[in-house]
């Protein structure tokens, strides 16, 4: 039984605009007329087709293979034929293109044969369940889409303490996690029991915010249908970010995960309830990952949550909810604190995806901060720093470019919360400049390393000329060295013309024979230049002329070299 | 007062041992400035700079016999950065030398390419794979975009490519300082209701 709470650093209290998207019950979304699947839905290398265009796909068929350790497969979300591979915009700040297999439903929904486990998961050994939950393509569906099999191999001798379910979901508008407990608290407490299995955990703690009292509920409920005596419900306070991963553990545990560290160095693993659910499904199911409850929210119509084929555009999504209320102004993808703005609203739903917050100018709190002025030193973004951290300062190095001082004052460890931003009087867009120094010092990092190399290639090849001049040299003395001693030989046994007639005869006998040889390849071939038709008079008597200078060049060359040739046979 | 005289000059010779020990002992290899400079400069070994490579070049600043503004591919970063190391003044790129330009590295035009080995041995970092008579291709991944290799093909099948983009290499921009606020990439709530 868990007796105390520890309450973190920091944090602020946001309206949470959370009941107007709980009132309808989560419904599956319709088939769209085609899905856009990118192949980077994950953390990690993206996964590589296995499929070609036109061919047929049903439902739940692997379409994409992890590439890597550290990659995911995608699935096929619905019964279809590839239309193309090809280059659309993702669900990602930079609003890049990159590789997406379109698939044209074909409305019969078919699944392939699925093969699931029912009940009978405790047979299976940790690494056959792993083996499954990686070829469903489960990521962490909390929001940084973490290939969950990794999550799940701690390796050999680590002892995994707590399992804790984050069932926080602490950010305004965001209510997919909390409709999945209220509705599949079954599923998600059985997901939760094979990670236990697999992690061999000693006990599982579902935390969830107090405000969230139907979700409590009816966890507590399914958890007493199990009547495991190691897993618990604990309501936790809420306050913004309580359901970051290092805030819940350290609320749960009091532990701090260390700096540059993973949970699991201090034996806890924390786990979304999405992303359990999805293991139940793979486990009993068989079913791959290739939906996911969606909140949509803002200034739509009809706020809902809805069940999502992934590859669902955010158009058709918003549609279902009735329309925007006004013209959209922008789209934020995750919740108004972490989440990113888009211009497009073709961008599709991906595994990550856990809201789409519609920004149609109505709205109050998804207003942007319109103007920014000097920071007046009021240290307010200090006071709400979950981590400790000095924003101000990070501000003002992020702002000068220090990034040896901003590094310094850690801003690796910075969670981009938000909680600064928030509350920053004088509206400084705080989170962006520490992005800004983040992406600025893995750039130069990147450059270091790239001129790192280049310097070293360079020494080696200067290395190299060097070594091969030294090589020539030598090769050059010891020829010289060979010849006089062959020469000193020869001094001694013959006589001095004789010796010189004889090797040059055979040379110039190869250099005959050698010219003979290329006028017989040149008849062979019938290879004539082509140039010397139909030539002007001129022309012809420059041919001639510039034959006969050659002609006497090579006389007097010859001349010169037999004068040559006599002279050396005088000085031997 | 010759005790005074003998302390004195005692001390002396201590001292003198001491510094003279930790000359040889702790003896410094190279120029450790000239390292630290080196270290700053992009290694493209172009010689834009008129010095014949970076470390050349590294020395002259070292030297003062270079301003730390002549090196293109490295551009205001370089500068700044050398700037700070050395505690000159920010000065701007010299132009004489070349602007800066987008990073890019070079690709051979394999169809066009006829095995004359000449820009294997103008690529200062050997980062060109080749043999006579045989086709050329480049290690794209080593290749720095010095284009030294450029000018002595004979064919001219070397082009310029600029390094694609891609999620791994995209950053994030800088936020403008004061004023109306171009951060519309972030989801940020307003604090007015504060
Ligand atoms: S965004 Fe970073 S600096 Fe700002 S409050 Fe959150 S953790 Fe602290
Ligand atoms: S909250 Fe804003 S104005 Fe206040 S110290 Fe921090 S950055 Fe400056």
């Amino acid at each position: 039984m868990i007796s105390k709470l520890f309450k973190f650093k920091g944090g602020v209290h946001i309206p949470q605009h959370k009941e107007s998207s709980t009132q309808l019950a989560v419904e599956p979304a319709s088939i769209p007329k085609r899905l856009i699947l990118p192949l980077t839905q994950h953390i990690g290398t993206p996964a590589a087709p296995i499929v070609e265009v036109g061919q047929k796909v049903l439902k739940g068929e692997k379409i994409a293979q992890a590439d890597g350790y550290v990659s995911a497969p995608v699935h096929a979300p619905t019964s279809g034929i590839i239309e193309d591979i090809g280059d659309y915009p993702l669900p990602h700040p930079s609003g890049m293109l990159a590789q997406c297999i379109v698939i044209k439903p074909d409305g019969e929904d078919r699944w392939i044969e699925l093969k699931g486990h029912s009940g009978d998961y405790k047979q299976l050994d940790p690494s056959e369940l792993r083996n499954i939950i990686r070829s469903s393509g489960i990521v962490g569906l909390g929001g940084a889409g973490f290939p969950t099999s990794i999550k799940h191999n701690p390796g050999p001798d680590r002892v995994i303490d707590t399992l804790i379910l984050n069932g926080a979901e602490c950010e305004p508008y965001i209510t997919c996690d909390d409709m999945l407990m209220r509705e599949k608290s079954r599923e998600i407490i059985c997901g939760l029991l094979i990670t236990k299995h697999a992690l061999q955990a000693k006990r599982c703690i579902i935390a969830i915010e107090n405000n969230k009292t139907l979700a409590i509920e009816s966890m507590q409920q399914a958890a007493k249908e199990f009547a495991d005596r190691n897993i618990e419900v604990v309501a936790i306070p809420t306050v913004y970010p309580a359901g970051s991963e290092k805030q819940i553990i350290y609320t749960i545990t009091g532990k701090e995960t260390p700096k540059n560290g993973l949970p699991l160095h201090i034996g806890v693993v924390c786990q979304n309830v999405g992303t359990t659910a999805a293991v139940y499904r793979a486990i009993h199911h068989g079913e791959p990952l290739i939906s996911r409850y969606v909140t949509i929210a803002g200034d739509v119509k009809q706020p809902r949550n809805l069940e999502v084929l992934f590859g669902t555009s955010a158009n058709d999504l918003i549609e279902q909810c009735g329309g925007s209320t006004a013209d959209i102004r922008r789209i934020i993808i995750g919740g108004p604190m972490m989440g990113f703005a888009m211009q497009q609203i073709t961008i599709p739903v991906i595994k990550t995806t856990n809201c789409i917050l519609i920004d149609a100018g109505q709205t109050k709190d998804l207003h942007t901060r319109q103007y920014t002025m000097p920071c007046i030193r009021c240290d307010s973004c200090a006071d709400v720093c979950p981590v400790n951290l000095l924003p101000q300062q990070l501000y003002w190095f992020s702002k000068a470019q220090e990034l040896d001082r901003i590094q310094e004052y850690n801003v690796f460890d910075c969670i981009e919360c938000g909680c600064c931003d928030y509350v920053c009087p004088s509206q400084i867009p705080l989170v962006q400049y520490y992005r800004f120094a983040k992406s600025e010092i893995w750039k130069r990092e990147r450059e270091t390393q790239k001129s790192d190399a280049a310097r070293d290639r360079h020494e080696f090849h200067q290395f190299r000329i060097d070594r091969e001049k030294a090589e020539k040299a030598e090769k050059l003395r010891q020829k010289k060295a060979a010849l006089k001693i062959k020469k000193q030989a020869t001094d001694q046994s013959n006589e001095i013309g004789n010796n010189d007639k004889k090797e040059a005869e055979p040379k110039n006998a190869a250099i005959v024979a050698a010219m003979e040889r290329v006028k017989a390849k040149k008849a062979q071939q019938k290879v004539e230049p082509k140039n010397t038709d139909d030539l002007t008079d001129h022309q012809k008597k420059l041919v001639t002329e510039i034959d006969q200078r050659r002609a006497e060049q090579r006389e007097t060359q010859v001349s010169n070299s037999n004068d040559n040739a006599k002279m050396d046979n005088k000085e031997l | 007062m010759l005790s005074a005289i003998l302390v004195v000059g005692l001390l002396a010779t201590i001292f003198g041992i001491v510094l003279g020990f930790s000359a040889v002992k702790f003896k410094v290899q190279g120029d450790p400035l000239v390292e630290k400079i080196d270290k700053l400069l992009p290694q493209t070994q172009c010689g834009q700079c008129g010095y014949p490579g970076c470390k050349p070049y590294a020395a002259a600043i070292a030297n003062e016999a270079a301003e730390i503004n002549q090196c293109p591919p490295g551009g205001e970063q370089t500068i700044q950065d050398l700037a700070a190391l050395l505690n000159r003044e920010i000065i701007p790129l010299n132009p004489e030398n070349g602007a800066e330009k987008e990073k890019s590295v070079v690709i051979i035009d394999e169809e066009t390419c006829i095995g004359c080995t000449l820009c294997i041995q103008a690529c200062p970092i050997d980062a060109i794979v080749g043999a006579a008579k045989q086709m050329h291709t480049i290690i794209e991944s080593e290749c720095t975009g010095c284009d030294l290799c450029i000018p002595p093909c004979p064919v001219d099948c070397i082009i310029i490519t600029p390094i694609k983009k891609d999620l791994t290499t995209w950053q994030w921009a800088k936020p403008t300082e004061l004023g109306i606020n171009n951060s519309d990439k972030q989801a940020q709530v307003a604090t007015d209701d504060q």
